[in-house]
């Protein structure tokens, strides 16, 4: 057997299960965005789209925003201090405590939120407990801070561990010599190792973003009333109208929040494998 | 002037020190306040699942007991039901996974084959789109497949869902062998699929469990893929979940996320043992 039909032998059952239950689907969501049921080119969708949901598409934009900044800082923090902290014993808490969530699912995250941060849930009662607020003070923290919270909680474990994997595998001697000239910590971190991990933390940073536009569970059970998440209207859409069109505009705008970004990360990608290979 | 010296540097020592001490404290706070952020809404949800009654303005549950716990396990109760249906349509997941990944794998293993890269691409690609839109329509193919609502049908999207883990990491795991070994077998007489069962795949096998483990838990914790494709004929637990909390009976959907929450953690304990640094310096080349 020649080794190009071996190949194709050995990759042909995977390739196809992608092409068929993954591409076909993509390519019928483009194809219904831009059509009348005929197959006859429109906008009408897209200007339906902008007519109905231009509240929600600005709130997802926000809430995408502001959780990939937090998830920035919060796990630039921590791999920083994983990497460079001379407190050894802190760091293996650390490196322990940073990692489980990884593998909790985001329907199990929405529910320990949902009853966490709720009007008389568990963080508010400690707060009132404490003697900090009045039970009257207590707000609930259900809508657009709870969405941003849980993604950050759930999302963190995984952007910290390609992050600080990264920050672990630079060249040590740089960060040493940089410490024997007298560079403090903060500025050894900006200057010399952020740059060098810049394009991992690109990465994660799209790979979050996917994530977010994916996950359906987080908008459903923590925000409540309007504006919410497209990925709520979609579903919305399709499971009270049947409306096929109109929710794979919202898809597009969802796959358009992510692409800017994933541009980025293919060309990083297909970059390093050139280097590479 | 060596009096001023060894001032100066005892000065500077004590600066230092003091630095570190207030750096120590200052992160000792950071871990804290982590911890806190972590395992509040866990403990949150732990006390749900013991609580019978609990409403405001009560700090604390004000009724405790097993009741529910006795509800959820009965055999014939829904969590029952779906926490089987949910173990055999993982179980099934990574039967479907590993069998074209193990092929495929081993295949895009060799550096020289034409087109890796775009192949690698290619399974990439579903964890690269946001997948709730390709779900939606999934499930509209589906309906004209007459899959939808059946259990092949979550079994597929979730299959689809598993396999960039599963190739990736089975790529990866047949890189991480010496290719003389192989070589050697095969000088020795042994046939082609004899070499591949009893040289490469023992070889490969720990990279094999953790890619199943993967795909396993992907499967077991999908929630937006089977809402489309399989409800309300099939319930998967988070599908389970998902109604309960909605209903706000919030013990049935604390026990369950709980029954979805100790897989979670267990493997993720036990997958360094099987992500060996040799198949994990191997990813994604």
């Amino acid at each position: 057997m020649r080794a190009s039909t071996r190949n194709i032998l050995m990759i042909g059952p995977a390739a196809v299960m992608v092409l068929a239950l993954f591409l076909y689907p993509l390519g019928f969501s483009i194809v219904s965005a831009v059509t009348h049921d005929d197959y006859s080119l429109t906008l009408t969708h897209f200007i339906k789209v902008f007519e109905l949901y231009s509240k929600d598409i600005q709130f997802t934009v926000l809430i995408v925003l502001s959780s990939v900044l937090i998830l920035a800082l919060l796990s630039i923090a921590i791999s920083a201090m994983i990497v460079l902290s001379p407190f050894k014993r802190l760091v293996a808490i650390l490196s322990m405590l940073y990692r489980l969530p990884l593998f909790i699912p985001f329907i199990v995250a929405a529910q320990m939120m949902r009853t966490f941060l709720a009007k008389n849930g568990l963080m508010n009662n400690t707060i009132v407990a404490a003697g900090l607020l009045t039970p009257m003070d207590t707000v609930s923290f259900l809508g657009w801070t709870g969405i941003i919270i849980t993604f950050v909680w759930k999302q963190l474990a995984f952007t910290t561990l390609l992050i600080s994997g990264a920050m672990a595998a630079l060249d040590q001697s740089q960060i040493r010599a940089a410490q024997n000239l007298g560079a403090s910590r903060l500025r050894i971190l900006i200057q010399i190792m952020i740059p060098q991990v810049l394009p991992t933390i690109g990465v994660a940073l799209v790979l979050s973003t996917v994530t977010i536009m994916s996950v359906l569970s987080v908008p459903l059970m923590i925000g409540t009333g309007s504006p919410t998440m497209i990925t709520a209207d979609m579903a919305f859409r399709v499971n009270s109208y049947g409306d096929y069109h109109v929710a794979n505009a919202l898809g597009m705008i969802s796959y358009l929040i992510c692409a800017a970004l994933a541009w980025f990360y293919l060309r990083q990608t297909i970059k390093e494998k050139g280097a590479m290979s | 002037m060596s009096r001023t010296v060894t001032m100066e540097r005892s000065s500077v020592n004590a600066i230092g020190r003091f630095k570190l001490r207030w750096g120590f404290w200052g992160q000792t706070l950071f871990i804290t306040l982590l911890a806190l952020a972590f395992f509040g809404p866990v403990v949150n949800l732990l006390l749900w699942t013991v609580a019978e009654s609990w409403f405001f303005p009560h700090a604390v549950p004000n009724e405790w007991g097993l009741k529910y716990w006795g509800q959820v396990f009965n055999p014939y109760s829904d969590v029952s039901g779906s926490l089987f249906t949910s173990v055999m349509i993982a179980l099934a997941s990574v039967m479907v996974c590993l069998l074209v990944s193990i092929p495929a794998g081993y295949a895009m293993s060799r550096r020289s084959m034409p087109w890796r890269l775009a192949f690698m691409l290619l399974f990439l690609l579903p964890q690269a789109f946001p997948n709730l839109t390709v779900y939606m329509n999934m499930a509209r193919i589906f309906y004209s497949w007459n899959l939808n609502g059946t259990i092949l049908g979550v079994i597929l999207v979730h299959s689809v869902h598993g396999l960039m883990y599963s190739v990736w990491i089975s790529v990866a795991a047949f890189s991480a062998i010496d290719p003389m070994l192989s070589r050697a077998s095969r000088n020795l007489g042994a046939g082609p699929i004899y070499t591949f069962i009893h040289v490469v795949l023992p070889q490969a096998t720990p990279g094999l469990i953790a890619a199943s483990i993967f795909v396993f838990l992907e499967s077991l914790d999908e929630f937006t893929g089977t809402f489309f494709v399989g409800a309300p004929e099939v319930s998967t637990l988070p599908l389970l979940l998902y109604s309960a909390s909605m209903e706000g009976n919030y013990q049935i959907s604390s026990i369950t996320a709980l029954i979805l929450l100790v897989p979670s953690i267990g493997f993720m304990l036990l997958i360094n043992r099987f992500m060996r640094p040799e198949v994990l310096s191997k990813l994604g080349q």
